[in-house]
C-alpha cells in the first residue's frame, strides 16, 4: 500500500509552520482574543457537592454599576433527553446542557448556576458575591464504590440503570453496566496452574493543561452568534451548541484561536453557551475566562476507578484466562470511558477465555472528560501488574512472558474486532533489544519495570482543500486544530505528494466556516485521517494539474505522467513541465485550481507501546525517583519524528505523574482540597530525566503512508511500568495510584 | 476620585506609561492594557510560570507583581526577546529541537532560559532542569526543552 519505499519529506524534521509566532509570543490563544466593546463574564459555582437549588436571587447583582447582565439555566432553552453523537462518543442533551448552567440540582462543587457580564472581569467577580442562591445541601458520594451500594445518596431522580442493553427499572447511581465475554473463564481458571487476582484503585486526576478555559462570544440581533475559542474541534462546539441554544448549525460560526492544551478535555461544552447568552443579553460581545481552581474543579477530569483483575497461565507460561471487574467514575453525569477501558484492558495478549464486566457510575464530582487514552491507563495498571507478577511466579523474564503471550495480526480482540497488522511483538522485541534493558541495573532500592498498553485509533472525518498558488506553493486549509505540530504532519504529506518541500505548502486551520467538516483533535487521529484528506487533496490537486499539462501540450491527459515535481509528456519525452511552470500557467489554461478532500477513513491502525523505568525508593520517604526511562512505540510510519518523540515524551511524563504524585483530594463533604497547582502536583523538570524514545515502524496498510495515531497510547503503560519497578525495588506490589510516598511508605513498613 | 493609577516604567527597552488599577497585576496590564498577550495566564498564583517576565534582571511572575510595582523600573517580555536582526538563540533552538507542542508555556519557558543564561551563560543539565523547575509544560515531558536550552546555551557561547 505504502506509496513509496523512499520518501523526500516525510520522515524529515522541518521546522514547524506556527513555530515563530510561538517562540515570540505572537500566536493568539482564545484569551488573547480583544475586540472593541468587550463585556467581561464570570461564572457563579456551586459551593456544594450536591444540593438542591432552591431559589436564585440575582437582583443585587444586576444592581451593581458595571454589571450588564446574568444569566442561569432558565436563559437557556429546556434541554432535550435526547442523545447526540460526536464522533468519539454520544452527547444527553440534557445532561450536556444541565452541566453548562445547573437545573434544579448541583452534582458537584464547582457546578455552573449563574453567570455575570461586567465591564471588567474585578467587577464581575464582585457581582458574582452578591447573587443569592438557597440549597438544600444533600449528602455527596464521592467514591464509585459506595456510589454502587443500594443505600447510596442518588444523584438522579430519573437514572436507571442500563445493563447487559436492557432497561431496568432500578433507581441506581450505576448508568450502565456492560460484558465482553469469550470462551469460557471457569473452565480456563479450572486448568491454569497459577492464578493472580488483585483489587486496584486510582485516584481523580487532570488533564493539567496550562491554559485554562476560554470562550468570547458575539450574538448579533439577526441571530448570528460568533464564537472565538480554544477548543480541539470546532465543529464538535458548533454541533453541540446548536440543540444547546436551539438555533441552526448555520448560524454557529466557531473560530478556532490556537490552544494551550487539550489532552481530551477541551471537547466538552463549558463556557460557550454562557458567554452565548451573556452577549445575547448585552449586545456586546462578552469573554469568559476560568481560572485555574474552575479548571480543577469544574472541568476534565478523568475517572478514578476500582479494578478487579483475575488472570491465570499454564506452567509453560501461557496466559490461559483473564476476568475482570472494571467501575469507573463518571463524575455527576454519566459517561465515564468504562468502554474505552474494558476494549483495551486484556488485548495486548491472545487470551483464550476473557470476561469482562463494566460499569459506569455517577458521583459527587466534575463530569468526567476524555483524558489520552481515556480508560486505558487505569485498566492497564491492573492487567500489567498482574501480568508482571504471573511472569515473575512462572520465573520468566517480563519482557519474555509478554512476548509469549502476545496479540498478533488476525487475532479476535475481546470486544470482537480482529487486530489487523500490529506492531505489539515488534515493541516488545525492540524493549529486549535496548540499550536501557540490556544495561543492568545496580544500586540500592533500585528497581526496573516494564508494561506494555494499546490503545485504539480513531478515523472519523476530516476535510482538506489545497489552492494552488502561481508561484507553484499551495496554501493547504484543514479543519483540525494543532495541538502538537499537526499542521506540519499534514503539510508534509501533501508536500510529499506534491514534490514539494514543506515550507512550501502553507497549512492554515480555517474556522467552521472556512473548510468542510472536520471531527476533534482526538483520538489520535489527526495525523492519520487529516492527513489522509491531505494525501487525497493532494491527488486531486495532481489530477487536476496533468490536465492543464494536456491542455499546454494539447495531448490527452493519460498520456502526462507526474513524478519527482515534474509533468511529463509521454508521447515527446524531451517535454517536461515542472509543478511550478504549470502552476504560473493556471490562469490561460482553465483558472484558478483547488484540490479537495473529504475522507472518513476506516484504515485505522492500533498502537500498543511498552515502557521501561529505572527507579529507587527512598526507604525513609517512600520517595521514588525515577533513573531512566525508555518508551517503544509501534508509531506505524513517522511523519514528523521530532513530534512523534515529543508524544511519547509527553506522555510518559504525563503518565509518571498519574503513577507518584496526580490526585484529587477531597474532603468529606465533597470539596477538592488542592484545586492549584502548586497542591496538585504535576511533574517539573526537575522530576524527571530525559525520557528516550525507540520509534518501531510497522507501517499501517490503512494508511497509504502507514500512519498510526501517536498520541495517545504513551499515557497507557507509566503507572503500571512504575508499579512494577518498585516492587522490584522494595519488594512491595502497589495497588493503587497515586503511589505517593506516604502510600508507598505504609505498604514498605506493612512488609515489615 | 481617580480609580487608575499612572504609572511610567521601561518595556522591552522602551519608555511607556499606562493607566491601571492599584490591584492589577503586571500580567493584566500587559495582556489588558498594553495588548501584549505573549504573556500567558495559566494559574494567576505563581505556580506556572506561564507569564515569566525579567524585572530589573530579576525572573518574577508577572501575576504575582503588581502593575503599579514597576513604576521606574524596566520590564522584558517574551515580546522583547527576539531582535530585528531576528530570533534569539533560544528561540532558534525552541524550534529546531521542536521544544514545543502546544506552545502556551513556552513564551515563559524562553523568557526563564534568557534569565538563567544571562546569569549562567553554562549551564549544567542539572541547573538548567533546576532553574526552569518553575515552568509547568504539560505536552513535552521536558526532554526537548531542556536539550533547545542547553543547545541555545552553546550557540551564544560560540557567538561570543
Amino acid at each position: 500500500m505504502a506509496e513509496s519505499a523512499t520518501y523526500k519529506v516525510i520522515g524529515t524534521r522541518p521546522i514547524r509552520h506556527d513555530g515563530v509566532d510561538k517562540v515570540t509570543g505572537r500566536a493568539i490563544y482564545g484569551a488573547d482574543v480583544q475586540m472593541a466593546g468587550l463585556l467581561h463574564g464570570k461564572v457563579l459555582r456551586s459551593p456544594h457537592a450536591h444540593a438542591r437549588i432552591r431559589s436564585i436571587d440575582v437582583s443585587r447583582a444586576l444592581a451593581l454599576p458595571g454589571v450588564k447582565a446574568v444569566v442561569t439555566s432558565a436563559d437557556l432553552p429546556p434541554a432535550e433527553d435526547r442523545t447526540i453523537q460526536l464522533g468519539e462518543g454520544g452527547v444527553n442533551l440534557k445532561y450536556l446542557s444541565h452541566n453548562i448552567l445547573a437545573g434544579d440540582k448541583v452534582l458537584y462543587k464547582g457546578h455552573p448556576i449563574a453567570a455575570v457580564a461586567a465591564t471588567s472581569p474585578h467587577l464581575a467577580e464582585e457581582a458574582l458575591a452578591l447573587i443569592q442562591v438557597e440549597y438544600e445541601v444533600l449528602p455527596p458520594v464521592l467514591d464509585v464504590r459506595e456510589a454502587m451500594q443500594d443505600d447510596a445518596p442518588l444523584l438522579h431522580d430519573n437514572l436507571k440503570t442500563t445493563s447487559l442493553g436492557q432497561d431496568t427499572d432500578k433507581q441506581s447511581n450505576i448508568a450502565t453496566h456492560t460484558q465482553f465475554k469469550v470462551g469460557d473463564v471457569e473452565k480456563g481458571f479450572a486448568k491454569a496452574d497459577i492464578v493472580i487476582e488483585r483489587e486496584f484503585t486510582t485516584a481523580t486526576v487532570h488533564q493539567g493543561y496550562i491554559e485554562p478555559h476560554n470562550a468570547t462570544a458575539m450574538w448579533n440581533p439577526d441571530g448570528q452568534l460568533t464564537i472565538w475559542e480554544s477548543t480541539q474541534g470546532a465543529f464538535t462546539v458548533q454541533r453541540q451548541l446548536a440543540p444547546v441554544l436551539g438555533i441552526p448549525v448555520a448560524q454557529i460560526r466557531v473560530i478556532p484561536a490556537e490552544i494551550g492544551g487539550g489532552f481530551g478535555g477541551k471537547i466538552n461544552l463549558y463556557l460557550e453557551p454562557i458567554a452565548a447568552v451573556l452577549s445575547k443579553k448585552t449586545g456586546h460581545p462578552v469573554k469568559v475566562l476560568m481560572n485555574r481552581a474552575e479548571v480543577f474543579e469544574s472541568t476534565g477530569p478523568t475517572p478514578g476507578s476500582y479494578i478487579r483483575v483475575k488472570m491465570g497461565a499454564t506452567k509453560d507460561g501461557r496466559l490461559i484466562a483473564a476476568q475482570a471487574y472494571m467501575a469507573y467514575e463518571a463524575g455527576g453525569y454519566p459517561g465515564s470511558p468504562i468502554g474505552a477501558g474494558m476494549m483495551c484492558i486484556f488485548t495486548p495478549y491472545d487470551i483464550p477465555n476473557v470476561l469482562i464486566d463494566g460499569f459506569d457510575v455517577v458521583v459527587n464530582k466534575p463530569k468526567t472528560a476524555p483524558y489520552r487514552a481515556p480508560g486505558a491507563t487505569n485498566a492497564a495498571f491492573a492487567a500489567e501488574t498482574v501480568v508482571d507478577e504471573l511472569g515473575e511466579k512462572l520465573g520468566l523474564d517480563p519482557l519474555q512472558f509478554r512476548l509469549r503471550n502476545a496479540a498478533k495480526e488476525g487475532m479476535r480482540r475481546p470486544d470482537g474486532p480482529t487486530h489487523p497488522r500490529i506492531g505489539y511483538l515488534e515493541t516488545v522485541q525492540a524493549a529486549l533489544n535496548s540499550d536501557h534493558y540490556r544495561t543492568p541495573l545496580e544500586g540500592p532500592n533500585v528497581g526496573r519495570g516494564v508494561a506494555s498498553g494499546y490503545w485504539f485509533n480513531v478515523g472519523l472525518q476530516s476535510s482538506v482543500s489545497i489552492n494552488v498558488n502561481a508561484d507553484g506553493s499551495v496554501t493547504l486549509v484543514e479543519g483540525s486544530t494543532d495541538i502538537g505540530g499537526t499542521r506540519a504532519s499534514i503539510a508534509m504529506q501533501a508536500a510529499e505528494v506534491l514534490g514539494l518541500k514543506a515550507e512550501e505548502v502553507r497549512p492554515i486551520v480555517a474556522d467552521t466556516a472556512g473548510v468542510g467538516y472536520n471531527d476533534v483533535t482526538g483520538g489520535s487521529r489527526t495525523t492519520f485521517a487529516s492527513g489522509y484528506a491531505a494525501i487525497e487533496a493532494a491527488h486531486d490537486v495532481l489530477r487536476q494539474m496533468t490536465e492543464r499539462a494536456a491542455r499546454i501540450w494539447k495531448i490527452e491527459p493519460q498520456d502526462v505522467s507526474f513524478g519527482d515535481g515534474v509533468f511529463r509528456n509521454a508521447k515527446e519525452p524531451d517535454q517536461r513541465l515542472t509543478f511550478k511552470d504549470v502552476a504560473a500557467q493556471l490562469g490561460r489554461t482553465g483558472g484558478p485550481l483547488t484540490g479537495r478532500a473529504t475522507v472518513a477513513p476506516r484504515g485505522v491502525g492500533g498502537a500498543f507501546a511498552t515502557h521501561i523505568v529505572d527507579l529507587q525508593v527512598d526507604p525513609e520517604t517512600g520517595k521514588v525517583t525515577i533513573l531512566r526511562y525508555t518508551a517503544v512505540q509501534d508509531v506505524g510510519k513517522a511523519i514528523h519524528p521530532s513530534y512523534v518523540e515529543g508524544q511519547m515524551q509527553g506522555g510518559a511524563v504525563q503518565g509518571i505523574g498519574w503513577a507518584l504524585n496526580e490526585e484529587y483530594f477531597y474532603t468529606d463533604k465533597g470539596v477538592m482540597a488542592n484545586a492549584s497547582f502548586l497542591d496538585y502536583r504535576m511533574p517539573t523538570s526537575l522530576d524527571l530525566p530525559m525520557i528516550d524514545t525507540i520509534l518501531v515502524e510497522v507501517p499501517n496498510p490503512g494508511h497509504p503512508f502507514g500512519v498510526r495515531g501517536v498520541g495517545e497510547v504513551p499515557i497507557v503503560p507509566p503507572v503500571a511500568a512504575i508499579a512494577n519497578a518498585i516492587y522490584r525495588a522494595v519488594g512491595v506490589r502497589m495497588c493503587h495510584s497515586p503511589m505517593s510516598p506516604g502510600l508507598v511508605m505504609t505498604e514498605i513498613l506493612a512488609k515489615g | 476620585m481617580p480609580t487608575k493609577v499612572h504609572v511610567q516604567m521601561r518595556l522591552n527597552g522602551e519608555e511607556v506609561d499606562f493607566l491601571c488599577e492599584p490591584r492589577q497585576s503586571v500580567l493584566e496590564v500587559l495582556r489588558d492594557v498594553l495588548g501584549l498577550t505573549g504573556s500567558k495566564e495559566g494559574c494567576n498564583n505563581g505556580n506556572c510560570g506561564a507569564c515569566s517576565v525579567i524585572l530589573d534582571g530579576v525572573l518574577v511572575n508577572s501575576c504575582c507583581v503588581l502593575g503599579v510595582e514597576t513604576s521606574g523600573r524596566e520590564v522584558t517580555t517574551i515580546e522583547g526577546i527576539a531582535s530585528p536582526d531576528g530570533l534569539h538563540p533560544l528561540q532558534q533552538k525552541f524550534l529546531e529541537h521542536a521544544a514545543l507542542q502546544c506552545g502556551i508555556c513556552t513564551p515563559g519557558f524562553i523568557v526563564a532560559a534568557k534569565a538563567l543564561l544571562d546569569k549562567n551563560p553554562h549551564p549544567t543539565e542539572h541547573q538548567v532542569r533546576y532553574w526552569l523547575a518553575g515552568n509547568l509544560c504539560r505536552c513535552t515531558g521536558y526532554d526537548k526543552i531542556i536539550r533547545a536550552v542547553l543547545d541555545a546555551a552553546q550557540t551564544t557561547e560560540a557567538k561570543a
